[in-house]
């Protein structure tokens, strides 16, 4: 009855609009809507909740609830828990981050390390303070990292041999990276060129490195080389890979340029021709800052394949992080931990290639002018 | 007013040759000619000198002579005393199978998970969402190991094999299964088998054509597949089951009979696919996302029921977007096989870039060969992908 009395309050028209029933707003909506909206999406969803119960709460136990952090070996941790034995992170973890490089000089590496995040910042953010200057610093950086990490100016030298761990994944992939982007481009310009033979040649360049494996160039680079130089000529294998892996990732930048290139309307060029630009000046000026926004996906991708591509090295006998771990578990007291290892390490990657993955939809976000055809 | 008579000066000077945009061209190639043909004489000449240096016989002869070493995974018959040939061709069989095997389960998985990632289920596709980065953003190599230090360390030894079915064994010496043994009379049902997709190739045509012509539609998937199905089934049941399986039994320490599946193995085919199905997957999201609604909403217009909208009008143009980069992944995928050597499964990098490599000192031959081989087959994908891009792609304007 009384209902009836309040409706009657209100002219006709004039009802002020009732809130959704209760099914059809707030998380009940949703969780109807996103999770339980047709027979089928009732069985998914409680296969992913049974999928989620069988794989977090035993994975949880093992990585932190019954895992061991502090050990002496293998034995020891196995009495104090059942689950992962971080001990041997621990234990080894400098040894994980530096290879043999002498401990006395370590302290190069991390100011190496903390120089390169100050040399990255400038070029990631446009908005940092001072930019100029620091794009400067940025590009006399890999000088004065190479003088950091091999010595010289007064510095003890270290062998290439001693590099090991996280540093030498860094210092391949970033070696890597600075340099194979300058390269592709120019081989993408070259496959787009009018001059036959430079074409020519930069197609077949493009083709054979993109054709064969990279542990077969590593192969090549490590066997073969001796045969290409002069007799008696030194080359220190690392640098052999670092050339190797440049070579690998610009072939592959190229492509993804070349494809960034294509996608510019031809009408691009022609004004700049009737502008009266110049080849370099139309491309440095009009075409390249145009394809590479767009090709900044397939070139983050690019690189993120060459950092991972980097573990490779342990093939030919680099100590990267994996190489070493070997080196770790053939030490008796350390025996049949790969599993917490090879976690370990995983856990390394994915952070910093999830990381560039980001960073990459962030540029892309904030390059879009809206011209999107 | 008199015009300009631009042919004035009869010679040519030096310096306007760089100014002509046909004469710098032409000086730029020549000088790059020239400076890669020094490059390669450089390296011809110095190869020459290394050999001659060093003593070393050249040539492929070596194929010929024994291996003297042994490959635990051997499709055909092998054994340390066949040449090395025989092992590059064994390496050659073992790439091409863990390259098969991975393409089959990496499509599946990829397009399993493409499909879910797009789920209106909130759960699921951040469940696919999860596993895609986790996948891609971990090298390879890693994975493989992985996989492979959880078989042989986590799995229990032979004595104590889980059996997930009669004659089904899984152990860190592998995954033994009943292997095939086939009797004479089974080439009929491979016979069999041929006329059926034969005449089931024949029907979808012919259900085409009439439904075109009269708009009579055939269940043509119904049929087909009771057909492919059903035929060779029949003549296997009449010509009176010619295949015996032979069942693996417990030995001592390890498995006999039927046939093993290596952990080698199975770590880098599980590693491969699922690594090739994160990219895959991503593909196929992107491939179907690129179908504008519109389309979507214009078949619902006619009428068209939403399995059928997905198969006729939806599939078809994802699959335009869809297949060039999942071709380029099958490739990666061969290439990334290559990795194989780290967990000692015995594909070609191993055999006659590793092994054979080692004991002969033919670093120049052997490397040829290995990169030979992979540069012809990638060669010729992409020359089927380019013929294919052709045939598929929207003609305008």
């Amino acid at each position: 009855m009384s209902e009836q009395t309040v409706e009657q309050k209100y002219a006709p028209g004039t009802h002020p609009s009732l809130p959704p029933p209760v099914a059809d707003r707030g998380a009940i909506k949703w969780v109807r809507e996103n999770l339980f909206s047709s027979p089928t999406n009732i069985v998914l969803t409680l296969l992913s909740i049974y999928l989620l119960y069988a794989i977090i709460p035993p994975l949880v136990d093992w990585m932190l609830i019954n895992s061991v952090f502090d050990a002496g070996s293998r034995n020891e941790c196995w009495e104090k828990g059942s689950g992962a034995c971080w001990a041997i992170v621990v234990v080894r973890f400098d040894q994980f981050v530096y290879g043999f490089y002498p401990e006395e000089e370590r302290w190069r590496v991390i100011l190496a390390f903390l120089l390169l995040i100050a040399a990255l910042v400038p070029i990631l953010y446009d908005k940092t303070p001072f930019r100029k200057l620091g794009l400067v610093f940025s590009g006399v950086y890999p000088i004065i990292a190479y003088f950091l990490l091999w010595g010289g100016l007064g510095l003890a030298h270290v062998e290439s041999a001693k590099f090991g761990g996280f540093m030498l994944t860094l210092t391949i992939g970033v070696t890597g990276i600075v340099a194979s982007l300058p390269l592709g481009i120019l081989l993408a310009l070259g496959r787009r060129s009018d001059l036959l033979i430079l074409r020519v040649i930069c197609v077949c360049f493009i083709e054979f490195i993109r054709g064969v494996p990279l542990i077969t160039l590593l192969f090549v680079a490590s066997t073969l080389l001796n045969y290409f130089l002069p007799p008696g000529t030194y080359f220190d294998l690392l640098l052999r890979v670092l050339i190797m892996v440049t070579l690998f990732s610009a072939a592959y930048i190229a492509e993804v340029v070349r494809g960034g290139l294509q996608a510019i309307p031809k009408g691009q060029t022609e004004a700049a021709q009737a502008l009266g630009l110049s080849y370099w000046k139309n491309m440095g000026l009009i075409i390249l800052p145009q394809a590479l926004k767009i090709s900044i996906p397939g070139i983050v991708n690019t690189f993120i394949g060459l950092y991972k591509d980097t573990t490779l090295v342990v093939i030919i006998g680099l100590l990267d992080p994996i190489g070493l771990s070997q080196a770790v578990l053939a030490d008796s007291k350390w025996q049949g931990l790969s599993t917490e290892i090879y976690v370990f390490i995983a856990l390394f990657f994915f952070v910093s290639c999830f990381a560039m993955s980001r960073y990459s939809i962030y540029l892309e976000k904030k390059l879009e002018t809206g011209h999107k055809r | 007013m008199a015009a300009v008579d631009y042919q004035q000066q009869p010679g040519v000077k030096l310096s306007e040759l760089w100014v002509d945009k046909r004469s710098r061209g032409v000086i730029i190639q020549i000088i790059a000619l020239i400076l890669l043909l020094l490059f390669i004489g450089f390296i011809v000449n110095n190869t020459i000198n290394n050999l001659k240096l060093l003593g070393v016989e050249t040539g492929y002869g070596f194929l010929n002579e024994p291996s003297n070493y042994d490959i635990n995974q051997r499709p055909i018959e092998y054994s340390s005393r066949s040449s090395h040939g025989r092992a590059a061709l064994v390496g050659i069989l073992n790439t091409a199978i863990v390259a098969g095997a991975g393409i089959v389960l990496a499509t599946i998985l990829g397009f399993v998970a493409g499909v879910l990632r797009l789920s209106g289920n909130w759960l699921i596709s951040r469940l696919v969402y999860v596993w895609v980065e986790l996948t891609r953003n971990v090298p390879l190599l890693l994975q493989i190991l992985l996989w492979h230090g959880i078989i042989v360390h986590s799995l229990p030894r032979p004595q104590e094999a889980l059996s997930p079915a009669d004659g089904f064994f899984l152990s860190n010496r592998g995954f033994s299964v009943p292997s095939p043994q086939f009797e004479p009379g089974f080439w009929a049902v491979v016979i069999a088998l041929g006329v059926a997709v034969a005449g089931a190739i024949w029907f979808a045509g012919y259900a085409k054509r009439v439904q075109e012509q009269t708009g009579k539609h055939y269940p043509v998937f119904t049929i087909n597949l009771a057909l492919v199905v059903g035929l060779p089934l029949i003549v296997f049941m009449a010509m009176g089951v010619p295949l015996t399986l032979d069942w693996p039994e417990l030995r001592g320490f390890n498995f006999r009979g039927g046939v093993t599946v290596r952990p080698e193995f199975m770590a880098l085919w599980l590693a491969l696919s699922f690594y090739t199905a994160a990219f895959i997957s991503e593909n196929v999201r992107a491939g179907i996302q690129a179908v504008s609604h519109g389309q979507t909403e214009a078949s619902y217009a006619l009428g068209l029921r939403p399995n059928w909208t997905m198969r006729l009008v939806i599939l078809p143009q994802a699959l335009r977007v869809i297949i060039p980069p999942l071709i380029s992944q099958y490739l990666n995928l061969t290439k990334n096989s290559s990795l194989a050597i780290a967990v000692g499964y015995m594909d070609i990098v191993a055999t006659i870039g590793g092994i054979s490599l080692n004991q002969t000192g033919r670093a120049l031959e052997c490397m040829s060969i290995v990169l030979g081989l992979y540069l012809a087959f990638s060669l010729f994908i992409s020359t089927v992908m380019n013929w294919y891009n052709k045939r598929v792609a929207l003609v305008e304007r």
